[in-house]
């Protein structure tokens, strides 16, 4: 029988993979061939043509030098990615990306950078750079648990709601208790350390989502993750 | 300051560092006490030298390059300190000082050679401003510390302009070579490889960028021409020269012509290249880097990992072939916080071997990267001593190489004190 298949598309590996962003794609990889599908991986870099079928989207982090290569080429496919995330295309966006895919950014010098919308959120750049270890929690996902490491601070406008609520660390800034943005499966984080190696849960909602969409049901297949809880509760314990 | 106070200080001084040793305590508890006594030790101790300072920085090999440069300086006749710990933040400098000053505060030597972790050293030249700095690299390193990498270059950028002399830099990487054009009064050397070595030497920037295009660069004045086994040819000002090493690992030979440019820019035209040459050929690895022990009549490796691009050169410098492999992963302050890092390594190359023990306070996360690249691990235990004992006991009858992190490699060493010959490092 040949294995059902699913595409994965992580936008510029080549500029914004800073914080092992390349971890959560490798989760995403791994658990598809573990459930028994077949995952077909793009690399999509500034200039690339955007494929017309995509199941999964990720995306990571960067230096700010990283988020002035991609910018331009982002706001060309925004309204694609726009269209995709209304479709219920699921997405894991994480720091400069998880930025980018609000309504702008600005940075401390006054400079503005325009993002795609997805997200109705604003970042401002700050002097204060939040970062350590980070627990939060999210009523679909229990505890979620990364590192952060971010200076722009995010604040979150009427039609999107926070992703998780910090129990420990800072999150989206230093004044609410807000981390990260939801948007249907659209999903923005700070937190990286990367995210979904010992946050399966989150994983397994980004590759369920796709899959039931696909093909209407799921694999029965149990993958066993007790290194990853063990890994949890040592990370949890740790000093910020 | 009056002259008695600084005798005080350097008696105290001596004695906490002396007390320290005893209980087995790190090189920085010393230099702490000195430091917040008097913060000017420093500063009047290193202005006694007729050489000055050189400061050797940059994210990897840091240790071993400047235990190559004070090498070949000492070759050539001049009498160097230098902080041999490693433990390179500016207390870690006081410390080795009080080691080596007489009860006088008179240091002995011609010049000091320094290396010293980035963001220390950028105060540490806003007192004293080397005549020599040597940057090596930037890469993704502790950004839980400094932030980000362009961050990390802006203080190598910072240590530049306030050499007073020359600056030597590496052609290889953008962010250091890039530093060349903020400099204006100082003299500026390069080192460099060979086109047919760069493969060898991906940069984090280049880590998921498969098409890596060299643009031309600037001639360097000292070349790592050819390395193969341990067989080195560099160009050294137009003329090539071969020699064998005792160093092992890429990225220390590739240091080691970073160090033999330094030497040129010291000695300015007074050095020999067979006394360069038949240097260089016996340096042994700096403690921990790729160190090679002997435990139950079996060589022990230990090989230091601090970062993604140092993990990825340790595993392709080393064949896993027929060795007992252990990871030990710790996260103090000291080895970062962050264990993103880890995501950013391949451990592919130890999927036909495996990983006989999985260690440190992280062990549960090094395992879990592992599971991902499914390579096999035989025992995970976080208590370090447990787990050496486990992973010696388990494997008699091979080669062991254990990968770890700076403070899990102190753990270790202590360790292995106990059981075998280690060099002790003061």
């Amino acid at each position: 029988m040949t294995k059902q298949s699913i595409t994965v598309l992580q936008l510029y590996p080549k500029d914004m993979n800073i914080y092992g962003d390349h971890g959560n794609l490798l989760v995403i990889q791994r658990r598809l061939e573990w459930y028994g599908y077949e995952p077909t991986i793009i690399h999509y870099n500034v200039g690339d043509v955007f494929p017309e079928n995509v199941d999964i989207i990720i995306g990571g982090g960067g230096q700010d030098s990283g988020q002035e290569i991609i910018h331009e080429d982002l706001i060309k496919i925004g309204p694609k990615l726009k269209a995709l995330a209304e479709n219920g295309v699921p997405m894991l966006m994480v720091c400069g990306l998880y930025q980018l895919f609000g309504n702008f950014f600005k940075t401390l010098g006054g400079k503005t950078m325009t993002g795609i919308g997805v997200l109705d959120i604003e970042t401002h750049g700050t002097q204060e750079r939040l970062i350590g270890n980070i627990v939060t929690t999210n009523e679909e996902f229990g505890e979620i648990i990364g590192y952060e490491n971010h200076s722009g601070q995010t604040f979150l406008g009427e039609n999107t709601q926070p992703f998780a609520t910090v129990l420990k660390g800072a999150g989206n800034n230093s004044k609410d208790s807000h981390e990260g943005a939801r948007y249907k499966n659209v999903i923005g984080t700070y937190l990286h350390g990367s995210i979904l190696p010992k946050n399966p849960r989150l994983a397994d909602f980004l590759i369920h989502t796709a899959v039931t969409k696909k093909y209407g049901d799921f694999s029965t297949d149990i993958i066993d993750d007790l290194l990853a809880d063990l890994a949890r509760d040592i990370a949890s314990e740790r000093p910020r | 300051m009056p002259h008695h106070f600084n005798s005080l200080v350097v008696i105290l001084g001596k004695a906490v560092r002396n007390a320290a040793r005893l209980r087995g305590g790190g090189s920085a508890l010393p230099g702490l006490f000195v430091e917040k006594i008097s913060p000017d030790f420093i500063k009047q101790t290193l202005g006694q030298l007729p050489h000055g300072v050189v400061v050797v920085s940059g994210t990897n090999g840091k240790t071993t390059t400047t235990k190559m440069v004070v090498a070949l300086l000492e070759a050539h006749g001049l009498k160097v300190f230098t902080n041999r710990t490693g433990s390179n933040f500016t207390r870690g400098v006081a410390a080795a000082l009080l080691g080596d000053i007489d009860m006088r505060g008179k240091l002995h030597a011609d010049i000091a050679v320094l290396e010293l972790d980035e963001a220390h050293a950028v105060n540490f030249v806003k007192t004293i401003p080397p005549r020599y700095s040597l940057l090596l690299n930037v890469m993704r390193d502790q950004l839980d510390r400094f932030g980000e990498i362009d961050a990390t270059a802006k203080m190598l950028e910072k240590i530049a302009v306030a050499t007073t002399d020359t600056v030597v830099l590496n052609r290889e990487d953008r962010r250091v070579l890039a530093i060349k054009d903020t400099l204006s009064g100082q003299k500026v050397e390069l080192f460099g490889l060979s086109d047919s070595l760069l493969p060898d030497f991906p940069s984090d920037d280049d880590m998921r960028n498969s098409a890596v295009i060299k643009t031309t660069r600037p001639n360097a004045n000292v070349l790592l021409k050819k390395y193969s086994g341990n067989t080195a040819t560099y160009d050294l000002g137009g003329k090539e020269f071969t020699t064998t090493l005792k160093l092992n690992g890429v990225y220390n030979v590739f240091n080691s012509a970073a160090a033999i440019a330094l030497a040129r820019a010291v000695l300015a035209g007074e050095t020999k290249p067979d006394l360069i040459l038949s240097t260089i050929a016996e340096v042994t690895p700096a403690f921990g880097r790729g160190e090679e022990l002997e435990v139950g009549g079996q060589p022990l490796e230990l090989v230091l990992v601090k970062n993604p691009s140092g993990f990825r050169l340790g595993l392709k410098s080393f064949s896993p072939a027929g060795y007992a492999t252990m990871i030990a992963i710790n996260d103090n302050y000291a080895d970062g916080r962050d264990m993103s890092w880890l995501w950013d390594v391949d451990f592919e190359s130890l999927s036909d071997e495996g990983v006989s023990e999985v260690a440190g306070i992280r062990a549960y996360d090094m395992a879990l990267r592992l599971q991902y690249d499914e390579v096999t691990i035989g025992h995970i235990e976080r208590d370090l001593p447990t787990a050496l004992r486990q992973f010696i006991d388990n494997n008699t009858t091979s080669p062991k190489r254990i990968y770890c992190t700076y403070t899990a490699m102190l753990a270790l060493r202590r360790e292995l004190s106990k059981i075998t010959k280690v060099e002790v490092i003061s």
